[in-house]
């Protein structure tokens, strides 16, 4: 095991009869990306909280670089809380000077430093406003500057993403994998999953306050049912119900979406198809990591 | 990767803090316009005092016909009761009623030295009355006198000197006028100062809890690091503040002479830094406890209440007490518990009866009370401050 590893090991917390995590356990490692999904109330936040110190777990233990967490190598990670976390009446410069020296930086590298991110993440001509003043896409961005501002070594994002425009979502892409190419570990926790699937090198769904997958897509894939598409346009509703080892997942149009049990005969599928009058496609499909994760939220009812 | 503030001292992030909340308050409107609002209240007062002062000791007598021979004798004896008369001699009487009608002439005397007659416009000050009955009385007895073939001036003489010999038990304080408006000065800025930046601090945690930016910091600094930065920044305001008014206003008094004394004013500033100091550090702590419970700046005003209201029992029972007698039991016994000593003793103390036992016992009070609260008020907030959404109860934050 390398050292630059970020563990999350056995860690629990309840507020009190409410179980918000239960031996949540992860690992991020030097230059990923890890994508952290999950319902809302799931476990993300408190986790993320937990990482940073904001919160107590009542046991288990985070490691960064093989030693539990302490104050003083807390304030190496960047963290970008869920909700705003900003002075609003304070300038967007002040403000990033003033986190960077928080962190320990003098005052000339805190500047260097803040008005370095500014520029990066097209903020300068809003340098001087107050924070208050801002679109809330501009705000998100000088809160990432702000995770940024002190040059950390682990990145913990909460919902990175949201409400940012298609431009500020490419520019924080690439901030993030940037990051990643540089040896920090950055987990980000985001309800965008067709985002998190494109960028993430591993991604971990989270339910009820456990860690119910783990891994790269296709290694979560391959605990996955295969899944067939055919489109075949004359075939009635309900062509494919009835057909052995066989569930319709979704029908859209003139395609139909099935899920195949482990032993079905996908040849059965397309004779059946066939019989319907002509098919223009018939391929086997990977399930995006949308589908996966209803998946687990529906084996969450079911369980 | 860089490795830098793995080592930092746990003072900086504290100074940080306070330099910010330093910074942030003195450059803003609010802190300029109550200073200078502050002042021009002073100065307002000062004038006033002035004003009263000059009205109350100079008055302006006519004097008409055979009266104009009781000019000497009657600045002599307004001399005595310690005021002034400027004498005008009026050609006559009806020039000078219109003159005492228009207030050019304070009262008007007519008549014979044995029988004299005064016209005032609707008014005869008590003093001024007993003045003017002194040297009717004289002349009377001046006439008489001759009549019996003694020398009035002789007489007069022998009477000037006929005195009791006064013993004081305690020392004269001529300057007790001066001493109770400099004791209600300091207490009523002791007072201003705390609510508004003891509030100050309270505001200040709601807006660090509502905007989330607390979560930032405690991922950065240690709870108590910025309590104390705030309450360190937010202190040296309220002191800047009050040393601006305080110099300004013993400028101002020394400069139209409402005070005698500048070691009076300067003692009582002195006084006040001192009361300052421990008063704030007292209640700022229990604002920024009481404050981190709620998340909403609409919720503070119900949590804050209590505290405002101690204050302001201090400065309306306190000031009351200390106008009626300033070394009452009351007065005395509340001037050094740590809740009202901050506003009472200060005045007391400008006011020159509080010995320095007494001084001394509500300072150790006040720094037991300050260690206490401390401890208690940095628990509380450490414990609610991250808690987010409806009010925290104080019983869950001491578990």
């Amino acid at each position: 095991m390398t050292h630059e590893v970020l563990e999350i090991d056995r860690v629990s917390k309840r507020y009190g009869e409410i179980v918000a995590l239960q031996d949540m356990t992860f690992q991020v490692r030097a230059g990923e990306l890890f994508g952290f999904v999950g319902s809302n109330g799931a476990g993300k936040t408190t986790t993320m909280r937990i990482t940073l110190g904001v919160l107590a777990a009542d046991s288990g233990e985070v490691r960064w670089g093989g030693l539990p967490i302490t104050f003083q190598t807390r304030r190496r990670i960047g963290y970008l809380p869920e909700e705003r976390g900003l002075y609003p009446k304070m300038k967007v410069l002040d403000q990033l000077v003033y986190l960077g020296e928080l962190h320990g930086m003098s005052t000339n590298a805190a500047h260097r430093s803040a008005e370095n991110w500014i520029a990066r993440l097209g903020l300068r001509e809003r340098r001087n406003d107050e924070v208050q003043k801002l679109s809330l896409g501009n705000q998100q961005r000088v809160q990432l500057a702000a995770a940024l501002v002190h040059d950390p070594e682990v990145l913990v994002l909460d919902e990175p993403f949201s409400g940012l425009d298609p431009v500020a979502v490419d520019v924080m892409s690439q901030v993030l994998r940037e990051q990643a190419a540089a040896g920090v570990p950055v987990m980000f926790s985001s309800h965008q999953l067709d985002l998190v699937e494109r960028l993430c090198d591993r991604i971990g769904i989270v339910r009820n306050g456990q860690m119910v997958a783990c891994g790269t897509v296709d290694e979560l894939r391959a605990g996955a049912p295969p899944q067939l598409v055919v489109d075949a346009p004359d075939a009635p509703a309900g062509w494919a119900n009835g057909l052995a080892g066989v569930t319709v997942v979704e029908q859209v149009g003139t395609r139909t979406v099935l899920e195949l049990a482990g032993d079905a005969d996908d040849q059965a599928v397309l004779r059946a198809a066939i019989a319907t009058g002509p098919v223009r496609e018939f391929s086997r499909s990977k399930p995006s990591l949308t589908e996966l994760f209803r998946n687990v939220v529906t084996q969450e009812k079911t369980a | 990767m860089s490795s830098q503030g793995t080592s930092t001292h746990p003072a900086r992030p504290v100074l940080l803090v306070a330099r910010r909340e330093f910074l942030n308050k003195v450059r803003s409107r609010s802190f300029v316009i109550g200073t200078v609002v502050i002042i021009a209240f002073l100065a307002g007062y000062v004038l006033l005092q002035t004003f009263l002062f000059d009205k109350s000791t100079t008055s302006t007598v006519g004097l008409t016909g055979q009266a104009t021979v009781v000019a000497e004798q009657l600045k002599a004896t307004a001399k005595a009761a310690g005021r002034t008369i400027d004498i005008k001699d009026v050609a006559d009487p009806a020039a000078g009623e219109d003159q005492v009608r228009k207030g050019d002439l304070d009262a008007l005397v007519t008549g014979a030295s044995g029988a004299l007659r005064v016209v005032v416009k609707n008014n005869l000050d008590d003093t001024l009355h007993s003045i003017l009955d002194t040297v009717a009385q004289q002349q009377v007895l001046g006439g008489q006198l001759a009549e019996a073939g003694l020398d009035p001036r002789k007489v007069e003489q022998n009477m000037a000197q006929a005195r009791p010999k006064v013993t004081m038990l305690e020392p004269k304080d001529e300057q007790h006028g001066e001493r109770l408006a400099v004791g209600l000065i300091v207490a009523g800025l002791l007072y201003y100062s705390l609510l508004v930046y003891g509030m100050m601090v309270a505001q200040g945690v709601v807006e660090e809890k509502s905007s989330r930016v607390v979560e930032i910091m405690l991922a950065t600094i240690r709870p108590w690091q910025l309590l104390l930065g705030k309450v360190i920044g937010l202190g040296a305001v309220g002191l800047l503040q009050l040393l601006i008014i305080g110099a300004g206003g013993i400028g101002l008094a020394v400069s139209t002479n409402v005070l005698d004394t500048t070691s009076l004013a300067g003692g009582a500033l002195a006084a006040g830094v001192l009361w300052y100091l421990l008063g704030f550090f007292l209640y700022a702590t229990i604002f920024a406890a009481v404050a981190s419970l709620v998340s909403r700046q609409e919720d503070l005003q119900s949590v804050v209440t209590p505290i405002t209201m101690a204050i302001v029992v201090a400065f309306v029972v306190g000031i009351n007490l200390m106008i009626q007698d300033a070394s009452g039991t009351a007065v005395t016994v509340l001037s050094m518990l740590p809740p009202f000593a901050p506003v009472l003793m200060p005045g007391r103390m400008a006011l020159g009866v509080a010995p320095a036992w007494e001084v001394l016992l509500a300072v150790a009070l006040a720094l037991a009370s300050i260690a206490a609260i401390t401890w208690f008020g940095g628990r509380v907030y450490r414990n609610a401050v991250l808690r987010t959404g409806a009010r925290v109860k104080l019983r869950e934050v001491l578990r």
